[in-house]
C-alpha cells in the first residue's frame, strides 16, 4: 500500500490522459428503440478467449469490458474496468485499480481474482485461444497452464498487479484486447465450451437470445457501469444475409446497419442518389492490401526482381476494379496509423524500370511462378488484374485461386511464391504500428506455418523493432513511432511485400439512426459502436 | 419382409461408416491445417503444437478415426473447432430450414412435375405435348444457380413480388422452393406422362369410358390415382438428388441450413462439421433409397423385394 | 442347335441413326452441339479480343461493367474484358471438360461395372458394394473436398468430376453384364470352352455399346453442369481460364447492375446441357431395345 501512494503522482503523469479526453456525450442522444445489423456470415462463439472474427469482435466488445479501452470513434486509449493504473520506472510493473462496483450480468460485483482468472484462462494452453500470443510479455508466459500466471498478482479484491518479463509499450493495448475482457469464473466452469453460446460479462449488453445461424439479440445492461449508455435498448443481428440483400432492406428501411458494408454492385447506384449518398460514412481502416513475395525462392531471393514487382503493379488500376473504394498504398502501415511515414511516396509504377531492374538481375525474359489467392470475389479479380501488370513486364504468373485455409497452409509452409492477401489481410488488432510487424514481417512469424508468407527475416529489423517497443515511457512516444517508421522504411528497401491499397470502410445508416459519424466508422468497434449510437 | 429391412438396415449402417471413412481420409490429407485455423494468425508455433495435441491431431490417422468412430458410434459428432459448439446442436439448429425447404421444394417439384405428365399425356403427340416435353429437358439441363438467380433477378428485383433472399416467413420460401421445384419437375413430368399413357391404354379404362363417363372424370377419378402411385415412390431418390445441391440452392438465397453451415466450415476445414454434414446428407440419401425401395413392390406387385 | 451368335443380333449403327435423324428434338440438339463445337474450334478466329485482356477502356471511370453495345456485343465483365471472346473460348473449357471428365467416368464406370459383373465373387461385391457407397455420398461435397485436396486446374477439374461421375455408369453396366451372362447364349458358350476374354469381347462388349453410347451422351450433359456449378463456387476451373461456370461466379455480385454478365452464359450452359440431352434421350430410344415403343 505505501508503494501505491508513493507513486500516485507519478501515476498521474504518466497514465490516464484519457480522462481528459474522454467521450462527451452526444446531447441530442436519447435512449430507447431497437436497432437492426445484418451479417452474411454466421457468428462463432462470443467467448471473449476465442472469437476472432469481423463479426464477433464488435459484438463482444460490447458484452464484456477488459482493464482498458478506447474512447469511442478513435484510437486514444482509455480506462475501462480499471479506474487507474500505474507504471513503474522500468516499465516491467503495472499496477491497476478496479472500479469498485462494476457488476457481471449475473449480478455478481467484478473483483481482481476475476481479472487474473481471466487473463490465466486466456493463457491456458487448454483455452486454445488464438489471441494467447499478444500476452506474451507477461512473466511466466511461457509456463502458462492450469496453474495460472505468475507475472499477474491480486494485490487486494480491487488490485492487481502484472508483472512483465520485458518492457512492452503496447502493454495496455494488449489490455484493451478482446481476449483481455474479464469474464466470471463460475459461469465459465458452470457451463465449459458453451460460454461462448451463454456469455456473461459486464458489458454495456447483455445476450438475449440466440437462434444459430438466424439472430441474435442484445439487450441493454440496466446496470452497465458507465453512466448514460448504452441508449439502445436492443441491438439484432441477422445472419446469413447476402451483403446484396441486406441493402435492399436498408433501403427499405428494415436495416439499420449493414454489417458487412455496401456491396461493391450496389456502390455506384448508392453514390449517385444524394438523398443515400448522405448516409454513407466514410472513414479509414487499419488495413492494408498486399502481396507477399516469398524471399526464400528463387527468383524472389532478389531484391532487384522484388522491386520490379513493385514498380508493375499498377495500384490505382486494381482500386479502380473495386470502385475506388481503397487507396493506393505505398508501405506497409496503412495512413490512419501512428508511425505511418508521411511524405513517403513508395515504389513508383514504372513499367520500364521494372524491366530494367529484371534485366539487372538478369531475367530480362521474365519467369514464371504462382500466385496465391483466396477464392471469394473479388480477390480472384484482383488477382487476374495483378497477373496482368506481370505479365506486362514478363512475369507469367499462374493464379492458384483455393479455399482461404489451403492460402494459409501454403503461405506458412512457405510454398507459395506470391500471395494476394485480400480476405486474408491484415487488418490491425490494435491501432499501434508493432501490430504490423511481428507475425506479418518480423522473424517469429517466418518460421513453419508463422503468417510471415514473405519469409522474411531481417535481424537488424527485429532488433530495432525489439527496441521501439521497450520504450514504454508514453513521454517518449514520439520518439518510438520514429523508430517504428524508420523499421517500416527498412521493410520497403528489402521489398519484401507489394503495399496495393488500403480499404477504406463504406458504411451506410437508415435514416433514424442518430450519433457522431465516428461511431459508424470506429476503428475497434466495427460496424460500429453499439454503445454510444442511438435512434433519433 | 422384416428380414430385408433388417438386411438393408445394417447395409445402410455400413454405407455411413464407408461414407465416414473415405470423407476422414480426404480431409486427413487435405492440404490445410485445421490447427492453423484454430490458433490464428499470432499464435506461436508452441500454442499450435499445443492445440494440436490437445485436439489429438498429431496421433496417426488409424488412432483419429478410431476416436472419431467410436465416439460416433455413442452418437457424439463432436465439438466444432472453430465455434466449439456441438456439431450435432448446430446441425440440429439449421436441420429445421433444410427440411423445410427440402419438403416445400418436393410439393412444388410434384405439382408443377404431375401437372405437366398429365398435360402431356393427354396432348399425346400433339404440339403442346411436344411443347412440354421440351420443357422438362430444359428443367433438367438447367443448373440450379442459373435458376436460382434468374428467379431473384425477374421476381425480388425487378417485380418485387417476393424477398431477395433469407429466411423466416413464408414469402422467403417461395422463390428457392420454387426453383427446386422447377428443376426437379422435368423427371416427374416424364415419368407421369408414360405412366399416365400406360394406365389409359388400360382395359378399366376403357371399360369406364365405354360406359360412357366423361373424359374429365375418367381422368381424375380413375387414370390419375393409378398413374401417380409410380411416380410418387420416386420421392425417396429425389431427397439424395436434393441433398447433393444442398450448398447451391442455401448459397445463393441466404437460406441458413445445413448447407450454408457446411460451405463455411469447408471454408475453414472444420473438420467435425463437415464430417457431421457429410454423414446427415448421406443418411437422409441412404433412407430415401431405402423409402423408395420400400414403397415400390408397394405399388407395383410385379416388383420383388430381393 | 441354332446358331448362338445370332440369338442376340448387335444393333446396326445405320439404321439407329437413321431413326436418331428423323427426331426433330434430336437434330435441334446436334445443330447445338455443332454449333458450340464450330465456337470452340473456330474461338481464336471469331474473337475480337484475346479473352484474357483486361481493356483498358472496358470499364467506367467507377470501375462498372459496359453493356452490350456495337463495339462489344455482349458488353465487358468486371475486369473490362470482353465477354463475347470469353464465351467463345469458355466454349471450349466446357467441351474439354465434358469429353474429358465424362470420357474417364465412362471409363471407370464401365471397368467397374464390367470387372463386378463377370467376377461375381467377393471382388464384384466388393466393387458393387463401394459403388453403392459412392451413390449415398453428396456429390458436391465430395467434389468440393476433392478440388479442395489437388489443385484445380482444367485437368484436376475434369479428374474431380470423373471420380465423382462414374457411379451411375457402373451401376447400369453392371445390371447390363449381369443379365448378359445369366443369357444362354453365353452359358452355352463357356460349356464349349471359350475363355472370358472371348465372352467379353465378342458377346458382352459388343452388346453394352449402345448403353455406353447413350450414357456417354447423356453423361456429357451432367458433366457440363457439374463443372459449371464448381466454377460457380470458386472450386472449378481456374481464373482467368474462362469457363461458363466461373464467368458467373466472378459476376453474380453484379447481377442486378450488369444481368448480362450472368445470364448470357447461363443461358450457354442450359443450352450446351440441353443439347446434348435431346441427343442422348433419342439415343436411348433408338439403341436400347428395352426401351423402344413404350410410347
Amino acid at each position: 500500500m505505501k508503494k501505491w501512494l508513493v507513486s500516485t503522482a507519478l501515476a498521474l503523469t504518466l497514465a490516464l490522459p484519457a480522462a481528459a479526453q474522454d467521450y462527451t456525450p452526444d446531447p441530442n442522444a436519447k435512449p430507447g428503440g431497437t436497432i437492426t445489423i445484418t451479417y452474411k456470415d454466421d457468428v462463432a462463439t462470443l467467448d471473449p478467449a476465442i472469437g476472432y472474427d469481423w463479426q464477433n469482435w464488435s459484438m463482444i466488445k460490447s458484452i464484456f469490458d477488459g482493464l482498458m479501452d478506447y474512447v469511442p470513434g478513435t484510437t486514444t486509449l482509455r480506462a475501462g474496468l480499471a479506474e487507474s493504473y500505474e507504471i513503474s520506472p522500468d516499465g516491467l510493473t503495472y499496477t491497476f485499480k478496479l472500479r469498485p462496483g462494476v457488476k457481471f450480468h449475473n449480478g455478481r460485483e467484478m473483483t481482481a481474482e476475476d481479472v487474473k482468472y481471466s487473463l490465466d484462462r486466456v493463457t491456458d494452453p487448454a483455452t486454445q485461444s488464438p489471441g494467447a500470443g499478444f500476452f506474451g510479455s507477461i512473466a511466466g508466459f511461457e509456463a502458462a497452464g492450469p496453474d495460472g500466471l505468475s507475472g499477474v498478482e491480486v494485490v487486494d479484491p480491487l488490485t492487481v498487479k502484472i508483472t512483465l518479463s520485458r518492457p512492452d509499450a503496447t502493454f495496455l493495448h494488449v489490455m484493451a484486447l478482446n481476449f483481455a475482457s474479464v469474464v466470471p469464473k463460475e459461469a465459465v466452469d458452470a457451463l465449459g465450451s458453451d460460454f461462448g453460446k451463454q456469455p456473461v460479462g459486464t458489458g454495456a449488453f447483455r445476450l438475449g437470445e440466440w437462434t444459430l445461424g438466424q439472430r441474435l439479440v442484445f439487450e441493454k445492461n440496466a446496470d452497465y457501469w458507465r453512466e448514460g449508455v448504452p441508449y439502445l435498448d436492443s441491438v439484432v443481428f441477422e445472419v446469413g444475409q447476402e451483403p446484396v440483400v441486406a441493402l435492399l432492406r436498408l433501403q427499405n428501411g428494415e436495416v439499420d446497419v449493414p454489417g458487412d458494408g455496401i456491396p461493391p454492385a450496389k456502390f455506384t447506384e448508392v453514390m449517385g442518389d444524394p438523398a443515400q449518398a448522405a448516409r454513407v460514412v466514410q472513414g479509414g481502416q487499419l488495413h492494408t492490401g498486399y502481396i507477399t513475395l516469398n524471399v526464400t525462392m528463387p527468383p524472389f531471393d532478389k531484391v532487384e526482381v522484388r522491386k520490379a514487382v513493385n514498380m508493375a503493379i499498377n495500384k490505382e488500376r486494381i482500386t479502380q476494379i473495386i470502385n475506388g473504394r481503397a487507396v493506393p498504398a505505398t508501405q506497409p502501415l496503412p495512413p490512419s496509423m501512428p508511425g505511418y511515414t508521411e511524405g513517403y511516396a513508395g515504389y513508383p509504377y514504372d513499367v520500364e524500370g521494372a524491366k530494367k531492374l529484371l534485366a539487372d538481375a538478369g531475367l530480362a525474359d521474365g519467369f514464371e511462378t504462382d500466385l496465391y489467392v483466396m477464392n471469394t470475389d473479388p480477390n480472384p479479380r484482383i488477382a487476374q488484374a495483378i497477373q496482368q501488370d506481370l505479365a506486362t513486364i514478363g512475369i507469367k504468373a499462374n493464379i492458384q485461386s483455393l479455399a482461404q485455409a489451403n492460402v494459409i497452409e501454403a503461405g506458412g509452409a512457405g510454398t507459395a511464391p506470391m500471395i494476394w492477401s485480400g480476405g486474408m489481410a491484415w487488418i490491425a488488432d490494435f491501432p499501434d504500428p508493432s501490430n504490423f510487424y511481428g507475425p506479418i514481417l518480423g522473424c517469429a512469424g517466418a518460421g513453419d506455418g508463422g503468417w510471415n508468407w514473405s519469409k522474411f527475416c531481417d535481424e537488424a529489423l527485429d532488433k530495432m523493432a525489439v527496441e521501439a517497443d521497450s520504450l514504454s515511457d508514453p513521454a517518449r512516444a514520439e520518439e518510438r513511432l520514429k523508430l517504428w517508421s524508420d523499421v517500416y522504411m527498412g521493410v520497403m528497401e528489402k521489398a519484401p511485400w507489394v503495399p496495393v491499397f488500403n480499404e477504406e470502410r463504406y458504411t451506410m445508416k437508415s435514416e433514424r439512426m442518430g450519433g457522431d459519424d465516428a461511431l459508424y466508422v470506429d476503428p475497434v468497434s466495427i460496424p460500429v459502436n453499439y454503445d454510444y449510437v442511438y435512434v433519433k | 419382409m422384416a428380414g430385408y429391412i433388417l438386411r438393408r438396415l445394417v447395409q445402410s449402417a455400413l454405407i455411413l461408416v464407408g461414407i465416414s471413412f473415405v470423407t476422414f481420409v480426404l480431409l486427413y490429407v487435405l492440404p490445410a491445417d485445421p490447427v492453423r485455423q484454430i490458433a490464428g494468425r499470432s499464435a506461436t508455433a508452441e500454442t499450435v503444437e499445443n492445440i494440436r495435441r490437445q485436439l489429438g491431431l498429431d496421433q496417426p490417422f488409424v488412432v483419429q478415426y478410431g476416436r472419431y468412430l467410436a465416439a460416433l458410434l455413442q452418437g457424439d459428432m463432436g465439438r466444432s473447432y472453430l465455434q466449439k459448439t456441438e456439431v450435432t446442436e448446430l446441425i440440429l439448429s439449421r436441420l429445421p430450414a433444410t427440411l423445410q425447404l427440402m419438403s416445400a421444394g418436393i410439393v412444388a417439384e410434384l405439382v408443377l412435375g404431375l401437372s405437366m405428365g398429365v398435360a402431356a399425356a393427354l396432348m399425346r403427340g400433339r404440339a403442346g405435348d411436344q411443347l412440354l416435353m421440351m420443357a422438362s429437358f430444359v428443367t433438367v439441363s438447367a443448373p440450379q444457380f442459373v435458376v436460382s438467380l434468374l428467379l431473384l433477378y425477374v421476381f425480388a428485383v425487378k417485380l418485387g413480388w417476393f424477398p431477395i433472399g433469407g429466411y423466416g416467413t413464408a414469402a422467403h420460401l417461395v422463390l428457392p422452393a420454387v426453383t427446386l421445384g422447377i428443376l426437379g419437375s422435368g423427371w416427374y413430368s416424364r415419368m407421369m406422362r408414360s405412366s399416365m399413357i400406360e394406365v389409359l391404354r388400360a382395359d378399366y379404362i376403357r371399360t369406364a369410358r365405354a360406359k360412357g363417363l366423361s373424359g374429365l372424370r375418367v381422368v381424375l377419378g380413375h387414370a390419375l390415382p393409378n398413374a401417380i402411385l409410380p411416380v410418387v415412390a420416386m420421392i425417396g431418390i429425389d431427397i439424395g438428388i436434393f441433398m447433393g445441391g444442398i450448398v447451391v440452392v442455401e448459397s445463393v438465397f441466404g437460406w441458413p441450413g445445413i448447407g450454408q453451415l457446411a460451405w463455411q466450415a469447408i471454408q475453414r476445414v472444420d473438420i467435425p462439421i463437415i464430417m457431421g454434414v457429410t454423414l446427415v446428407s448421406a443418411l437422409a440419401i441412404v433412407i430415401g433409397n431405402l423409402l423408395a425401395d420400400l414403397v415400390a413392390p408397394l405399388i407395383d406387385p410385379r416388383i420383388r423385394l430381393r | 442347335m441354332a446358331d448362338l451368335s445370332l440369338a442376340a443380333p448387335p444393333p446396326r449403327p445405320r439404321s439407329a441413326l437413321r431413326r436418331l435423324m428423323e427426331r426433330r428434338l434430336a437434330l435441334f440438339g446436334l445443330l447445338l452441339i455443332v454449333l458450340v463445337v464450330g465456337a470452340a474450334v473456330l474461338a481464336p478466329w471469331l474473337a475480337p479480343y484475346p479473352p484474357q485482356e483486361q481493356l483498358f477502356d472496358g470499364l467506367t471511370l467507377e470501375g462498372a461493367p459496359l453493356p452490350p453495345d456495337g463495339r462489344f456485343v455482349m458488353g465487358t465483365d468486371l475486369l473490362g474484358r470482353d465477354l463475347f471472346s470469353r464465351m467463345l473460348y469458355g466454349a471450349q473449357t466446357s467441351l474439354i471438360i465434358g469429353v474429358v471428365a465424362n470420357g474417364m467416368a465412362l471409363l471407370i464406370g464401365t471397368l467397374v461395372g464390367l470387372t463386378a459383373g463377370l467376377f461375381r465373387g467377393w471382388i464384384g461385391s466388393a466393387l458393387m458394394r463401394f459403388t453403392d457407397l459412392m451413390m449415398a455420398f453428396p456429390a458436391l461435397l465430395l467434389a468440393i473436398c476433392l478440388a479442395a485436396i489437388f489443385k484445380p486446374s482444367l485437368w484436376i477439374v475434369a479428374l474431380v468430376i470423373a471420380l465423382v461421375n462414374w457411379v451411375q455408369t457402373a451401376r447400369v453396366i453392371y445390371t447390363e453384364t449381369t443379365s448378359l451372362a445369366e443369357r444362354d447364349f453365353i452359358a452355352a458358350e463357356r460349356t464349349l470352352g471359350a475363355g472370358t476374354g472371348r465372352i467379353l469381347f465378342h458377346h458382352i462388349l459388343p452388346h453394352l455399346v449402345p448403353t455406353i453410347i447413350v450414357w456417354g451422351t447423356l453423361g456429357i450433359s451432367t458433366t457440363v453442369l457439374l463443372e459449371a456449378t464448381l466454377s460457380f463456387l470458386g472450386v472449378g476451373v481456374q481464373p482467368p481460364t474462362p469457363s461458363w461456370g466461373n464467368i458467373i461466379f466472378e459476376n453474380q455480385t453484379y447481377f442486378q447492375a450488369a444481368p448480362w454478365l450472368v445470364f448470357i452464359p447461363g443461358a450457354a450452359i442450359i443450352l450446351l446441357a440441353l443439347a446434348f440431352n435431346l441427343v442422348g434421350d433419342a439415343l436411348r430410344d433408338v439403341l436400347d431395345p428395352t426401351q423402344r415403343g413404350r410410347d
